[in-house]
């Protein structure tokens, strides 16, 4: 068994690094402080991005994205991760892979501008009701002749006031399963500008300033069918097929940030001196940089074969599961710890940390809280012994 | 036509250099490392030349480890076309000395025929500032250090060069060898596509008996030291008291 990166994976790495040093780091605490990415300074970092090759380089070579395998990317991922999520997520996007699902008409209409960066893609599935239960939405989407009728409301959707459109999940019917009535779900792409279609100013949170998320609402807002993504009653289906790594994305933005986070953690430990020593040499700060870096490291060895696995064809959801669960639990637990160790400082906005612990926190929430991956692998589990 | 661009592998300027227990040099083991920035500017200005339409081809060199083949891979994921690795030792620690890089610089421009050498103007390692004045002399070719601006204009290349006291700007007759100052340019990020691409990229193998030259190390290494530590300051009282101090004492002001 192999562990090591290849000579490519390493200037991935390097070359993913130099860019987020040199061009994100240095508005890190602008945006922190103010809670506002200004579209000004997107441009401009966006153009750099563009140049140099990074802006959508999750997409496959052929439709002008870096065609990397699953590791590569989630290399890329986690150096992306080590900056404030606005900044990277916005100015170095990575368009969603659903997008790959579309037929060539929906791919050189939504897809292409996402890449080139002339817009933005968002995904609309929670609902004020529906979180993790995602089938027991209410937001439904009638059939009238050719056209499909929305109604409902969506929340929580990331980024929809940069988007210039939405991939909305809607209910269309529902079937009887064993467990109980579901919804069939549709996936539309719905144009901002769209008639009853309105879109408002999200909510204010503790994580990842400069962030932003909407609410959409739907009123008597007509699609034609030509805006459906993949098939009628099939958007699980398609969601399932194309977003399926977006855990492991997670996981390796965490991993970023946590070893940011321990970076900082060891260099303090190591140049600050009180009762006449490094505090690294005393054993209650020592112990705990220990354990940071071996946690650290069993969640990126997760990651990491977890990764390897998505491109052999045998990953599980547990499998996935596991390396987002530990990735943001591990994440907090470090951002936690380095904050211990620098005391006081630890606390001040100057160094990155205290957002660091902040932004942990919706790590374990989004892209299934921390108790839907338990759920998932221990489902895996007991599944054979029908239970 | 073709530019050549002498590449080095060097300890990363970012690393905390650590000098090794018994003084012989710098440990380098599990040490990230890099291209030498000098280099990389090189580099940089030699992919913009053929962009420009200036240069037809760009040629990478390395002469160490075979981990050097990391270096040419970044050169080649900026955007040169072809690589050359001599592979010249196996241990990470030998430094190949400037007479011997020259020379074997000098057997690859025998073969390669390129119209410009660019070079870093030295590496960040040793800081020996050699190797480019070494290759003009072998080569009998002219020569253009520390150079902050090149304008290729017909058989002549234009360039300004740093000098202590300012800027000066010469004419030398092609073929030449550059070698680059910092403000030259400021090299770009390889490309993730252009990454993933550097591997198709012929790379070439090859030793120094291949070019019949001896790199076996000529100078002695007597002693390395780390350099000594920062004094501790003063408290000033006042801003008079601070500039009678730069004054009398720093001799500064």
């Amino acid at each position: 068994m192999h562990f090591g990166l290849t000579e490519e994976q390493q200037m991935i790495v390097d070359a993913t690094r130099a860019f987020v040093e040199n061009e994100l780091f240095p508005h890190e605490l602008a945006v922190e402080r103010s809670g506002h990415l200004p579209l000004e300074l997107i441009k401009e970092i966006q153009k750099k991005a563009i140049a140099a090759g990074l802006y959508a380089a999750n997409m496959p070579a052929e439709v002008g994205g870096a065609g990397l395998d699953t590791l590569s990317w989630l290399l890329y991922e986690k150096e992306l991760g080590r900056a404030n999520y606005a900044l990277h997520w916005t100015c170095v996007a990575r368009p969603s892979n659903i997008l790959l699902a579309g037929n060539a008409e929906q791919r050189e209409q939504y897809l292409m501008p996402c890449i080139r960066g002339e817009t933005w893609d968002c995904l609309a599935m929670t609902e004020p009701g529906a979180g993790s239960d995602l089938r027991g939405m209410k937001a439904s989407a009638r059939q009238d002749g050719d056209d499909w009728v929305l109604n409902g409301t969506k929340h929580f959707i990331s980024h929809v006031d940069l988007a210039g459109f939405a991939i909305c999940f809607m209910a269309t019917g529902e079937e009887d399963t064993p467990r109980g009535p579901k919804k069939k779900i549709t996936a539309f792409f719905v144009d901002k500008g769209t008639k009853g279609f309105t879109v408002r100013d999200g909510y204010r949170n503790v994580s990842h300033r400069g962030y932003t998320n909407g609410i959409l609402e739907f009123d008597d807002c007509r699609l034609n069918k030509r805006q459906i993504l993949g098939e009628v009653h099939k958007g699980f289906e398609v969601a399932n097929s194309w977003l399926g790594a977006t855990r492991l994305q997670v996981a390796s933005t965490c991993l970023g940030r946590a070893e940011r986070a321990l970076g900082h953690a060891i260099s303090y430990a190591a140049e600050r001196k009180q009762f006449g020593q490094q505090i690294g040499k005393f054993q209650g700060i020592s112990f705990k940089l220990a354990d940071m870096a071996m946690e650290l490291k069993a969640a990126e060895l997760l990651t990491r074969e977890a990764a390897w696995k998505y491109d052999q064809g045998t990953v599980t959801e547990a499998d996935m599961s596991m390396a987002k669960l530990k990735a943001t639990e591990v994440l907090a637990m470090v951002a936690d710890e380095a904050i211990q160790i620098h005391g006081g400082m630890g606390l001040m906005d100057e160094l990155p940390l205290e957002r660091i612990w902040r932004d942990a926190r919706v790590e374990r929430i989004w892209e299934g809280t921390s108790e839907i991956q338990r759920h998932i692998i221990s489902r895996e589990l007991l599944r054979p012994y029908g239970a | 036509m073709k530019v050549l661009v002498p590449v080095k592998r060097v300890i990363d300027y970012n690393v905390k250099v650590r000098v090794k227990a018994d003084g012989s040099g710098v440990d380098l083991a599990n040490v990230k490392m890099s291209m030498n920035p000098f280099d990389e500017i090189a580099v940089e200005e030699a992919i913009r030349l053929k962009e420009k339409g200036v240069a037809t081809e760009v040629v990478v060199v390395s002469i160490g480890v075979k981990q050097a083949q990391e270096t040419l891979r970044t050169a080649l994921a900026m955007g040169a076309d072809r690589a050359i690795l001599i592979e010249a030792t196996a241990d990470v620690h030998t430094d190949i000395e400037p007479l011997a890089v020259a020379k074997l610089l000098a057997g690859v421009i025998k073969e390669e025929a390129p119209g410009l050498v660019l070079a870093g103007k030295q590496a960040i390692d040793n800081d020996m500032n050699a190797t480019g004045q070494m290759l003009s002399a072998l080569l009998g070719w002219s020569q253009a250090t520390f150079v902050s601006e090149l304008a290729i204009d017909g058989d002549k290349a234009v360039v300004t060069r740093e000098v202590d006291g300012g800027l000066q700007t010469i004419s030398v007759k092609m073929p030449t060898i550059v070698t680059v100052d910092l403000r030259l340019n400021e090299p770009r990020y390889a490309s993730l596509p252009n990454i993933m691409k550097a591997k198709a990229k012929p790379l070439a193998i090859k030793t120094p008996a291949d070019y019949g030259v001896d790199v076996a190390p000529r100078l002695t290494v007597v002693k390395t030291t780390e350099p000594a530590g920062r004094k501790a300051g003063v408290k000033v009282a006042s801003v008079e008291e601070l500039i009678a101090k730069l004054k009398d004492e720093a001799g500064v002001i």
